[in-house]
């Protein structure tokens, strides 16, 4: 025999006979799983984000099957997701409108200036934490990234120093909203564009020292806007995103002097 | 949370600096380290164009220039902040020249520079991330890849040739030994306290950078009295290369050179002040190092000995890079507080 | 004759910095006259803060107190002189956080108040009494930590003190006015070592202070004259952190503080010159703590020196008391230069535990960058607590804090002579707080949810 001819019989027994061990093995060593966790794990989008709360789709399988999960926790897969589960699982499920992540200041590189020059991790909790942060307005955006790096779909982008969620990406898993150190992202109703540009409590004239977009507390919005659907919470105007703005939303923006009612 | 009071706001610029503590700096930087090792590498240089002339400028020039543009290019096209500044790459640069053989094609040395820079540097990350010493793996790339090559010797200006040893010669001490050992089962030559002296001062056939013993004993001590490296790597190298050849040779004095032979030719000396010294691939702690220079040592006497290749230092600095982290995790001090029992 | 020791134990790792004491160490202790408005944050200590017992517009005097304590671990705080409540408002603090502050405008008369405590006969004093009068004055560590006294003079019942060591260490660069307190006023710091010494009964006293300060040690032992009992100066070979507590206890007595624990786990106590010779005004004349001194220096200062100033006092104040400053400043440092924290103004005022103030021109700023380790393990050497603060900074770069917790991050102490001597510059100090504050936090949630 040649020395190829041996080298490709020696090869193919060796091949057969470890594919034998293999099959073999997958046999005697197989390890009993329920076979619902597979038929669960079908369902789910298994883009393991993490968004539902547990480490990955096949976790949140399990808590589905043996910790009595909820079934509408998969923000992924929205209510699609949660009715076939709930068809599967055999029960109802109660679907709540699909949610995007708003950042909400406009406190960018331009607008908000800053009060000293940070030198250190490029982190926006280690940021805050070293003399109470590098701007003035200490509630706004430090622009450092940490959101951006938290979005396990790059949904945040840094434009100018300043976090800006791409609604149309986002998959409202709820991680930047637990990163950001200054808690200014918040997860709201898909179909709700009006916001409030700005998480200061700060009165007027110190926000107009902070920044040029800021709420000064004028309250004009809580008067223009319906059946109290924009309020103050102190120095603060807040949307209730339960109440809808239709035909106001155009004149709020015009009429807002800090410029921070905007059309997402 | 109330107002934000009015002494918030800063009066007037500039604005200051505010950072983390310390405020305060020694002044060390990964720039003034490379410096020293550059300086402390140029009595070795001078010793390699004494003695190879124009193949040891070549060489040299090659390597380094490669090694910057490959570096440049590789972080450019990674898109990554550029890192040349720091002089990394012409450390590497300078050290793969030394361990090549003065007749080498300059086109392979610049083969090695860039595997040696892009490979074994640039793709782990970096300075820092690379786990393997990158000019010794470009020059183990090029021992494999072109092994005829890396294996022939021309000398150019040996004042004396040492005993045994020819004028235009193809074989270094150790190469002569190794075949002539197989063959004969005898060993070649005597070593007496001349020819030491002459091993010392670099007068034998080997790599442009490491046959001069003096010189870079010279820079290893420049490097100590700056504390860019620490005595434990090179001096527990050295001595267990010349413990473990004394036992052999105590043996078997038919078939084993003396220690002090083992330890002037090959690249033991450039290997251990320099390339086992490298900061990234060695480790971090004081006993550490000492297992680390041990490990080395035993290796490249086993390679020698036993092993299919006439010198070992290469293998055995590579091989010992790979368990660094092993190293330092074995060897974690006991925190200051902690009971000894306790740490893991 | 006072007694001269040698450590019994060399510190381990440390770094030998460039000091500059020689641009403050000469200058007496300057008084500054009461600047035109202070603002006494309530935040001078660790733990609770005071609460404000006064309003706008009630008139204090001197020593008069303002501020209740707010707990056990918690020091009440006084007036530093006599004037009108103009406000009592949140103010930012040296840490950049958010504190009660009570504006004070001084009235020029600097009246102190008669209802201050009666001067006290410390000799014959029982422990508890000695301990009231300093809990009342409100007296907190102004080395710089800031930890109620009166706290740390109260072991709880089965710890008992059988060390006490005065800390004149000094050991942060810049830093002088400890110094100056001792070469001055030596006779208040013995006095207040004594009276320590009683309140604890502590079989051993040493006062530690490192060989760069022949005049100081000079003076102590003046002071000390003839010392009964286990009592001696201890000569510190100079270096950072000689003066860290556990490293200080270690060189002195060679005894670790456990990891986690106290000094009072093995038997010690260290207190600071600056806090004996407050408790001494305290106990001997009856003064609650209104007013410390303040190194003000750094080469942008025109006349560097040590400042005595009323609590409250800003920074502006300071500095213009000091010649202002030439040239531009680029950092402005409230402590020294190794575990000092940065301010972005002048505005911040003095605490109890202001012990210097540092401006630094741009030449001297130094920059962390973000750097890849290059595993030099000079960082190692360095650590006074023997970490690896290489290993420790890369896992907390990645972002394992289990990781970090596992390797003892939380024995840093923040010394920073890591990122001193590390040669990329890495933020090795700021990383470690991150691992820290993270692992507090994770320990607190764990013992929330085992409440639960």
């Amino acid at each position: 025999m040649g020395p190829l001819t041996t080298a490709l019989v020696v090869f193919t027994l060796t091949g057969i006979g470890c594919g034998a061990i293999l099959a073999i093995a997958a046999r005697v060593f197989a390890v009993e799983e329920d076979p619902r966790l597979a038929e669960i794990c079908a369902i789910l989008p298994n883009g393991n984000c993490g968004g539902c709360g547990w480490a990955g789709c096949g976790e949140y399988a399990k808590a589905i099957l043996f910790d009595k999960a909820e079934l509408n926790l998969c923000t992924v897969g929205g209510t699609e997701t949660a009715q076939k589960l709930a068809k599967y699982m055999g029960v109802t499920v109660e679907v709540a409108e699909k949610k995007a992540a708003i950042v909400l200041c406009r406190g960018n590189a331009g607008n908000a200036p800053r009060r000293f020059l940070y030198n250190g991790v490029a982190d926006c909790a280690a940021a805050n934490a070293v003399d109470g942060g590098d701007k003035i307005c200490r509630y706004g955006c430090l622009g450092y990234g940490s959101c951006a790096r938290a979005c396990p779909v790059n949904a945040i982008s840094m434009d100018g120093n300043l976090a800006m969620v791409h609604p149309e990406l986002c998959i409202s898993c709820g991680k930047c909203v637990k990163t950001c150190p200054r808690k200014l992202i918040k997860l709201v109703p898909e179909s709700r564009h009006l916001h409030v540009f700005c998480s200061s409590l700060d009165k007027g004239p110190i926000v107009k020292k902070a920044c040029k977009v800021g709420c000064i507390a004028c309250t004009l919005c809580t008067k223009l806007a319906p059946d109290s659907a924009i309020a103050m919470n102190g120095a603060l105007a807040v949307v209730d995103y339960a109440k809808p703005i239709t035909k106001e939303a155009e004149t709020l923006v015009q009429k807002c002097p800090g410029h921070c009612i905007q059309q997402a | 949370m109330t107002d934000t009071p009015a002494s918030a706001v800063p009066a007037k610029e500039p604005l200051v600096v505010v950072s983390s503590s310390p405020h305060a700096h020694s002044g060390a930087s990964i720039r003034r380290i490379m410096l020293d090792v550059i300086l402390a590498l140029t009595p070795a240089m001078v010793a390699a164009c004494w003695f190879f002339r124009w193949n040891a400028v070549r060489l040299t020039v090659a390597c380094v220039i490669s090694c910057v543009v490959a570096e440049f290019v590789a972080r450019k096209s990674m898109k990554r902040d550029a890192t040349v500044r720091d002089l990394s790459a012409v450390v590497t640069g300078i050290l793969l020249a030394f361990n090549l053989p003065p007749a080498l094609p300059t086109w392979m040395a610049v083969v090695g520079s860039v595997f040696a820079i892009v490979v074994a540097k640039q793709l782990f990350g970096g300075i820092g991330y690379n786990p393997f010493n990158p000019a010794l793996m470009g020059r183990v790339l090029l021992l494999v890849s072109f092994p005829v090559h890396m294996t022939t010797w021309s000398t150019w200006n040996i004042p004396s040739p040492a005993a045994g040893v020819d004028a235009v010669t193809t074989a270094t001490p150790l190469g002569l030994l190794k075949t002539t050992l197989d063959s004969t089962g005898s060993i070649p030559f005597a070593f007496d306290g001349a020819t030491a002296w002459q091993f010392l001062l670099g007068a034998r056939n080997g790599c442009i950078g490491e046959v001069s013993g003096l010189a870079l004993l010279i820079g290893g001590i420049y490097l100590l009295t700056r504390r860019c490296i620490y005595w434990q790597v090179p001096v527990m190298f050295i001595a267990t290369v010349g413990v473990f050849a004394t036992v052999l040779q105590l043996v078997d004095p038919a078939h084993n050179v003396s220690p002090c032979f083992h330890i002037l030719s090959g690249g033991v000396m450039l290997g251990a002040w320099f390339m086992a010294t490298d900061m990234v691939t060695s480790p971090v702690t004081k006993s550490g190092m000492a297992i680390f220079g041990i490990g080395c040592g035993i290796l490249t006497v086993l390679i020698r000995k036993w092993g299919g290749y006439p010198e070992g230092v290469s293998f055995a600095i590579l091989i010992m890079n790979s368990i660094t982290p092993l190293i330092n995790k074995a060897t974690r001090p006991r925190v200051f507080g902690h009971a000894i029992e306790a740490r893991k | 004759m006072t007694q001269i020791l040698k450590p019994v134990r060399k510190a381990l790792g440390g770094i030998h910095p460039a000091y500059h004491k020689e641009l403050a160490r000469d200058s007496a202790v300057r008084e500054l006259t009461v600047p035109k408005s202070l603002r006494v944050s309530m935040a001078q200590h660790l733990g609770a803060p005071a609460k404000a017992n006064v309003k706008k517009g009630d008139a204090v005097l001197r020593g008069q107190k303002i501020g209740d304590a707010a707990g056990f671990i918690s020091s009440p705080v006084h007036a530093p002189t006599s004037g009108k409540v103009a406000d009592v408002a949140e103010d930012i603090t040296a840490a950049g956080t958010r504190a009660q502050a009570v504006v004070i405008e001084p009235d020029g008369q600097d009246q102190w108040s008669p209802s201050l405590p009666p001067a006290m006969k410390w000799e014959e004093a029982d422990s508890a009494a000695l301990i009231t009068r300093v809990a009342e004055s409100g007296i907190a560590g102004m080395g710089g930590a800031g930890f109620p006294t009166h706290v740390k003079l109260s072991p709880p019942k089965g710890k008992t003190i059988d060390t006490l060591i005065i800390n004149g260490a000094e050991c942060e660069p810049f830093l002088t006015a400890d110094f100056r307190l001792m070469v001055e006023q030596a006779g208040r710091v013995w006095t207040g070592c004594r009276i320590i010494r009683k309140i604890l009964n502590a079989r051993t006293l040493r006062v530690a202070i490192e060989d760069n300060k022949p005049e100081a040690i000079a003076a102590m032992e003046k002071a000390m004259g003839n010392t009964e009992g286990d009592t001696a100066i201890v000569v510190l070979p100079t270096s950072y952190p000689q003066g860290a507590e556990k490293q200080q206890i270690f060189a002195i007595t060679g005894r670790e503080v456990p990891s986690g624990g106290l000094p009072m786990d093995v038997s010690a106590v260290v207190e600071n010159v600056g806090t004996a010779a407050a408790i001494c005004d305290a106990v001997v004349h009856g003064y609650p703590l209104v007013e410390r001194v303040t190194t003000v220096t750094g080469k942008p200062v025109v006349q560097p020196g040590n400042i005595r100033a009323r609590l409250g006092t800003s920074f502006a104040d300071l500095v213009a008391a000091c010649g202002g400053t030439r040239g531009v400043v680029a950092k402005v440092i409230a402590g020294g230069p190794m575990m000092g924290l940065a301010q972005f103004g002048m505005e911040v005022c003095t605490t109890k535990t202001t012990s210097g103030l540092l401006l630094v021109p741009p030449s001297d700023v130094s920059v962390f960058e973000s750097s890849p380790c290059i595993s030099c393990g000079r960082c190692v050497d360095a650590c006074p607590m023997r970490l690896m603060p290489c290993d420790l900074s890369q896992m907390l770069e990645a972002e394992d804090y289990l990781g970090a917790e596992a390797m003892n991050v939380l024995d840093c102490i923040e010394c920073g002579c890591c990122a001193y001597c590390c040669p990329a510059h890495r933020p090795l100090v700021q990383h470690m707080r991150s691992g820290k504050s993270r692992a507090m936090l994770r320990r607190k949630q764990q013992q929330a949810e085992k409440k639960a």
